[in-house]
C-alpha cells in the first residue's frame, strides 16, 4: 500500500480533562480533503495534532513520514487557525513581510499571497481595521508564503462572500494540483461538494472517509447532509 | 539560532510600537517626568535627589519594560500568533532574543532621555562616565524585559500579567536598597537581597555617582546581565509548542 502523506494512528486526545479524540485512526489522500462535521465534534483539535501543536495523550502522527510538529517539517505545513492568527496593529503587507522573513520566504512571495487572497486594495491598512472575513483572508495568506506540502486550513472560508468562497476553493484545489496535499475543515455541509475527498466527523469519530458521491450514493442520499445523518441514524 | 528571525522579530515589535503613538510616547517620556517630579519633591530637603535619583533611574526602566513585555508576550499567546511562530522554523530564543532587541532598543531612547533631564537639567552629580549609566538603565531594561517574559508564562489574561508586577517588581523595590541601605537590612532580608537582580542595578548607578571607578560597576552588570540571560533562558522553557 502506498504511504500516506499523512497517517494517523490511534490518536488520543484529553482537554480539560475530557476525552476530545479517542483512538483515532486516519490516513490522508492527496488531493483537497474535506473536514466536515458540527462545532464542537473535535475538527480543530485533529487539526491541531497533526500540524503538531496539540497536546497528544497517545497514538502516532506521521506527516511526510516524519513525526508531526518536527523540525523538519515546520518549513513544509502551512496551519491557518480559525481565529486570524495575525497582528491587528500592522498592516496586511507588514504581517506578510514579517511571516515571510520568518519562514525565509522571497519578497516577491509576499504580493503574490496577496493577490492570491483578493486583498490588493488593502495591502496598506492596518488588519485590525479590516472586517472578519478580510483577517481571515490574511491569515490565509500567511500560510501560502512559502508553498507549503500540506496546508491545514481551520475553517477558513466562514463568513466570506460566495464569490470568495468560490475563488479560495478554486485556489485550493490550484495548490493540490501542484502537488500540495491540502486539509480544510469546515462546520458548512455543503462544502462538501467542492472537496476531493470528506472526513465526516461526529463526536471525536470520523464516521465516513471517502469522496463525496462515495459516501452519498453508500448512505443512498442526495446530499452529504442528508448522507452525514443517515450515517448517524445508522450507527445509533 | 537565526539572525534573520531574530532581527525580523525585532523590526515588527518596533514596527508595532510606533504605530502606538500613545504607548511610544509614554514610554519616552514618563521616565524623564518621574525623575523631574522627584527632583522638584526633594528641591528644598537637602541632597536627597542626589541620593535616590540614581537608584530611580534603575527602577523606572525596568518596571516600565517588565510590564510592557508581559502584557506584550500574553497578547501574542493569546491572538494565536505565539503558536503559528512556533510551527514555523523559529527558534524560541530568536523569538525572544527579538523582543529583548526591540525593548532594548526602545530602553536605550527612553534612558538615554532620563539621564540627560537628570545630568543637564537637574543638575544631578554623576562623577563616573555619564554613558555608563546610560548602559546601566538599558541592562536594567533588558532585565524587565526578561522578566516580563518569563512571568507572561504564568499569567492566562492581561488581568493576572498586570498582577505579578506587585509579586515580582516591588519587593525587589523595596529591598535594593532605595529605602534603606541594604547593609541596615535584617540578615535574612539582606541575604535575600543579595541574590534580587535589581540590588547590583541599584549598586551600580549608586557607584557611578559617587565613584569614578568603574571596576565595581562593571561586577554589578554583570551579574544583571547574569540575570538577563537566566530569565531569557528559563522564559524560553516556558515557550511550549504544543499547548493542551
Amino acid at each position: 500500500m502506498m504511504k500516506s502523506p499523512v497517517e494517523v494512528t490511534g490518536l488520543t486526545v484529553v482537554r480539560g480533562g475530557r476525552p476530545v479524540l479517542t483512538d483515532l485512526d486516519l490516513r490522508l489522500q492527496d488531493g483537497v480533503t474535506g473536514l466536515l462535521g458540527p462545532s464542537g465534534c473535535g475538527k480543530s483539535t485533529l487539526l491541531r495534532a497533526i500540524v503538531g501543536v496539540q497536546q497528544v495523550a497517545g497514538g502516532s502522527i506521521t506527516v511526510f513520514g516524519e513525526p508531526a510538529g518536527s523540525r523538519p517539517l515546520r518549513d513544509r505545513v502551512g496551519y491557518v487557525t480559525q481565529a486570524a492568527s495575525v497582528y491587528d496593529d500592522l498592516t496586511v503587507a507588514e504581517n506578510l513581510r514579517f511571516f515571510a522573513r520568518v519562514l525565509g520566504a522571497a519578497d516577491d512571495r509576499i504580493d503574490a499571497a496577496i493577490e492570491a487572497v483578493d486583498l490588493g486594495r488593502y495591502r496598506d491598512q492596518v488588519v485590525g481595521r479590516l472586517s472578519g472575513g478580510q483577517r481571515s483572508r490574511a491569515s490565509l495568506a500567511v500560510a501560502l508564503l512559502n508553498d507549503p506540502d500540506l496546508l491545514v486550513l481551520d475553517e477558513p472560508t466562514v463568513g466570506l462572500d460566495p464569490v470568495l468562497r468560490r475563488d479560495l476553493w478554486q485556489l485550493f484545489h490550484r495548490l493540490a494540483d501542484r502537488g500540495a496535499v491540502v486539509l480544510v475543515s469546515s462546520h458548512v455541509m455543503d462544502e462538501a461538494e467542492r472537496c476531493d475527498r470528506l472526513l465526516l466527523m461526529r463526536e471525536g469519530a470520523i464516521i465516513a472517509d471517502d469522496t463525496p458521491a462515495a459516501i452519498k450514493s453508500s448512505a443512498g442520499a442526495d446530499d452529504v447532509e442528508s448522507a452525514f445523518l443517515h450515517l448517524v441514524e445508522a450507527a445509533a | 539560532m537565526s539572525t534573520r528571525v531574530t532581527m525580523a522579530v525585532a523590526v515588527r515589535v518596533l514596527t508595532q510600537l510606533r504605530r502606538d503613538h500613545r504607548t511610544m510616547a509614554m514610554l519616552l517620556v514618563v521616565p524623564a517626568l518621574l525623575v523631574a517630579l522627584l527632583w522638584w519633591m526633594f528641591k528644598d530637603a537637602g541632597p536627597v535627589f542626589d541620593r535616590i535619583g540614581p537608584a530611580l533611574m534603575a527602577l523606572f526602566p525596568f518596571i516600565i519594560m517588565f510590564l510592557v513585555t508581559s502584557v506584550t508576550t500574553l497578547r501574542e499567546r493569546s491572538s494565536g500568533t505565539l503558536e503559528r511562530l512556533l510551527a514555523m522554523p523559529m527558534g524560541k530564543l530568536d523569538f525572544l532574543l527579538g523582543y529583548a532587541l526591540a525593548f532594548g532598543v526602545v530602553a536605550a531612547l527612553q534612558s538615554a532621555l532620563a539621564v540627560a533631564v537628570s545630568v543637564w537639567f537637574l543638575d544631578l552629580d554623576v562623577v563616573g562616565p555619564v554613558w555608563l549609566l546610560c548602559v546601566v538603565a538599558i541592562v536594567d531594561a533588558v532585565l524587565g524585559t526578561a522578566l516580563g517574559l518569563f512571568v507572561s508564562a504564568f499569567a492566562q489574561t492581561e488581568f493576572q500579567a498586570v498582577q505579578f508586577m506587585p509579586v515580582v517588581v516591588i519587593p525587589q523595590i523595596l529591598l535594593c536598597g532605595l529605602l534603606i541601605a541594604r547593609e541596615d537590612l535584617p540578615d535574612t532580608l539582606h541575604a535575600i537581597s543579595d541574590v534580587l537582580p535589581l540590588s547590583y542595578a541599584v549598586d551600580a548607578m549608586e557607584h557611578l555617582t559617587r565613584s569614578s571607578s568603574t571596576g565595581e560597576v562593571w561586577a554589578d552588570l554583570a551579574v544583571v546581565a547574569a540575570f538577563v540571560v537566566g530569565g531569557l533562558a528559563v522564559g524560553a522553557a516556558t515557550l511550549r509548542r504544543r499547548t493542551p
